[in-house]
């Protein structure tokens, strides 16, 4: 804009000073509130004899922890007891994320169904869970799992060697042998093999224009390459099994009610709000893109993966980072039923240290940096797929 | 052309027209299109057969509507024991109020309601409606708290049940509102430390869960004040959820300002209205009408949030329910008391949410061309 020149006065009536002294006094404010709190919390500690500061961190713990990915003992330190409530938090929100956007995802799409049935139920799962606190979902799947269900010595048997009770879920787990490991190299090898064939398929597309099918093929090398590593590694198919005794259900995987309560309740509620969002993704794109797609020659499903996806995905992924979020936070209610989460271990800690602020501070920092991590991917994914206007 | 030897001889008529209208054109258009719609129908009809007669049987058939605790016990496994509502009712939805002030809150809470509701109506949105909103909270605490008009004092440990958790959705958000926009003003401003200021508080709050602001509340608060001083549990829980409420209110107002369009405050500008003018006059009264739903949307939230304050040892429905139902004798039973509990958080938010989507049809009718 070719506006005239600013004249740039430093009047006490100009505009200009008027910002600087604005921004003076709301910085001044902000500093005098932050001192005299400040003072405050340090006169009170002092009148109080707390002690502050995180040398508690390196300091044995005291307490046990129920269930842990990574072991932990009472006599080490706070430090690795905030580690092990971290991977727990960590735990329970993956698999969280991935069952909600799977649930979500179905329900969502159930939300567009033609079907009148699917329809409705879906719509009906939604706005009944999403006008519910998920607080008291939680406590009514705890209510559930540990009052409701079976007693260890009648366990449910859902399916041979699972067994679901008051005490959790316990299942067959594959034990670790060294044969394992040609397994695993089968399935990097298998999706090397995938990305392979795909990118044969599009350059032979490119120069002949002849379409190869991918999916099936690709799964097809996944599955087999990953067959073949586990049957050169000698076929290793030992599994710990759970077995059922008089009183008790020993050995195998077992997952606590505690954690399946978290699990449960955080999908449950979470799902209802991905299947929103799908809802809306699929709906954002108009139906004059398909019409398009198929005037062009395209089948059902390449106009979904080439030409439909692709733009309701940039209405999805921003709002859908935003549920995984949400979950994420919304783990921390674990606290209410038990389950030791982040939160859990430092509302331990605090209560046996008294080192409020630090814990708090240490739970805090923890969500922020996930937080703030996830929001700069999300800006940067923005920037890379918002529609380029020239 | 004259056609000479051409015999006349009839097409066969053609097939009378698939119906489209009627109870099996439905059935067969909605449920059973196509094999994988059939079995879509099919599935669902079985989850249905799986989920709903147990229910039904539990819910219903063989459910105990009166308040006796042997009929419960005996129908236990079978049948849902509604009598425990009965018992326990006021219990979970006054807390531990004293019995006979119980009317107190049942008033002042109805007061509340209606001028939510008068709220929601186009009619009222005037500037007195401010007005109105700050005289009903102030009397809504003369009610709850007494000590004046000869109604005994009840101190704010025994306040509990709905009452607290409506007050404080609605307390935080009325307190948020106005802190709101000022932060969402200020973080589209173009000063730079006062943007930062307002960006930094937003994405701070936004980026910590809820509970991590109410343990803050609860166990940083009271050091924060001068020694010798201490502030009401309720206040301190109030003030955090007030905090929280506004950075995501604060989003919300943002969002209205940036829809805006610009020519606006440009069209304000060469009028000559100053910044303050023409936010008040111009820019607020646009941006926060096309917010209303999200405004709407953001007091479902909080209201289900106010749960959480369960878990900092305050008696609001989700925690005062725990108290009532916590004796041997009815324990058994939280689940009939869970799910009643869950009826009532359902009534509100889903006429809520029912109001957001009607409001904003009905905002949008200004906008729409064609």
């Amino acid at each position: 804009m070719a506006a005239p020149p600013a004249k740039r006065s430093f009047h006490w009536r100009s505009k200009a000073f008027r910002g600087v002294l604005y921004q003076v006094v709301a910085i001044t404010l902000i500093a005098a509130a932050g001192a005299y709190l400040l003072s405050n919390t340090l006169g009170n500690m002092r009148a109080r004899g707390i002690k502050s500061g995180f040398d508690f961190i390196t300091q044995p713990a005291g307490f046990g922890i129920g269930e842990s990915v990574i072991p932990f003992d009472s006599a080490e330190s706070y430090g690795k007891a905030f580690l092990v409530g971290l991977s727990n938090t960590f735990r329970v929100a993956i698999l969280g994320v991935v069952m909600a956007t799977l649930l979500g995802t179905l329900l969502g799409i159930g939300r567009l169904s033609r079907n009148f049935l699917v329809r409705s139920l879906s719509s009906a799962y939604v706005d009944l869970i999403r006008n519910v606190p998920l607080l008291l979902q939680l406590f009514i799947w705890y209510f559930l799992m540990t009052e409701r269900l079976p007693s260890i010595e009648e366990a449910l048997q859902p399916l041979p060697g699972v067994f679901f009770s008051k005490n959790g879920l316990q299942f067959p787990h594959p034990i670790w042998s060294p044969g394992h490991a040609g397994t695993l190299i089968g399935l990097c090898v298998g999706l090397l093999g995938c990305w392979g064939w795909s990118r044969f398929a599009r350059l032979r597309r490119e120069a002949t224009g002849r379409i190869l099918p991918v999916l099936l093929p690709a799964m097809a090398i996944l599955f087999l390459l990953t067959a073949l590593g586990w049957v050169l590694g000698g076929a290793p198919g030992g599994l710990d099994l759970p077995e059922k005794t008089e009183i008790n259900v020993v050995g195998g995987g077992a997952v606590t009610p505690e954690f399946l309560t978290v699990l449960l309740g955080l999908t449950v509620y979470t799902a209802a709000y991905i299947a929103e969002v799908v809802r809306a993704g699929i709906l954002s794109v108009p139906f004059g893109q398909h019409e398009a797609s198929a005037a062009l020659g395209l089948s059902r499903g390449q106009a979904l993966r080439l030409v439909q996806l692709p733009q309701a995905l940039r209405v999805i992924i921003p709002p859908m980072t935003n549920q995984y979020l949400n979950l994420t936070k919304n783990s921390s209610l674990a606290v209410a039923v038990g389950y030791p989460d982040l939160v859990s271990i430092s509302n331990t800690s605090l209560n046996q240290t008294g080192r409020a602020i630090e814990c708090i501070a240490l739970v805090m920092a923890c969500y922020l940096t996930l937080s703030l991590l996830t929001s700069a991917a999300m800006n940067a994914y923005n920037k890379r797929a918002s529609i380029k206007e020239r | 052309m004259a056609s000479s030897g051409a015999v006349f001889s009839p097409i066969p008529p053609r097939a009378a027209p698939v119906a489209t209208q009627g109870l099996v054109a439905w059935l067969k258009r909605s449920l059973f299109d196509g094999y994988a719609n059939s079995l879509a129908t099919l599935v669902t009809l079985l989850v249905l057969i799986w989920l709903v007669p147990p229910f039904f049987n539990w819910s219903a058939v063989n459910a105990v509507f009166a308040p006796d605790n042997t009929a419960c016990r005996a129908a236990q496994e079978v049948g849902a024991c509604w009598g425990v509502i009965v018992e326990k009712g006021r219990l979970i939805l006054f807390g531990r109020y004293p019995y006979a002030e119980q009317w107190r809150p049942l008033l002042a809470c109805a007061m509340l309601i209606a001028l939510l509701v008068a709220s929601c109506l186009r009619l009222f949105w005037r500037a007195w409606l401010a007005g109105l909103w700050i005289a009903a909270l102030a009397i809504f605490l003369v009610l709850m708290h007494g000590g004046t008009f000869g109604l005994t004092p009840v101190e704010t440990s025994r306040w509990g049940g709905f009452p607290l958790t409506l007050m404080l959705s609605v307390v935080s958000l009325a307190v948020a509102f106005p802190l709101a926009i000022f932060v969402a003003l200020g973080r589209s401003s173009k000063l730079p430390a006062i943007r930062t200021i307002c960006v930094l508080y937003v994405e701070l709050i936004r980026g910590v869960p809820l509970i991590s602001v109410l343990f803050m509340a609860s166990f940083m608060f009271p050091l924060f004040m001068p020694q010798g001083m201490t502030i009401d549990v309720l206040l301190r829980v109030l003030a955090g959820m007030t905090l929280f409420a506004a950075a995501y209110l604060a989003e919300v107002v943002r969002g209205g300002l940036q829809a805006l369009p610009k020519g606006q405050l440009e069209a304000a500008q060469s009028l000559g209205l100053s910044y303050w003018q023409a936010t008040r006059m111009i820019v607020l009264p646009q941006a926060l009408r096309l917010v209303v739903p999200a405004i709407v949307n953001t007091f479902i939230s909080t209201f289900k949030d106010t749960s959480l304050v369960t878990i900092v040892s305050l008696y609001d429905l989700t925690g005062a329910l725990q108290l009532a139902l916590g004796d041997a004798e009815w324990r058994k039973f939280f689940l009939e008391g869970q799910l009643f509990v869950a009826g009532v958080y359902f009534v509100f938010c889903f006429a809520m949410s029912r109001y957001s989507r009607w409001v904003e049809a009905y905002l949008n009718t200004g906008m729409r061309r064609q």
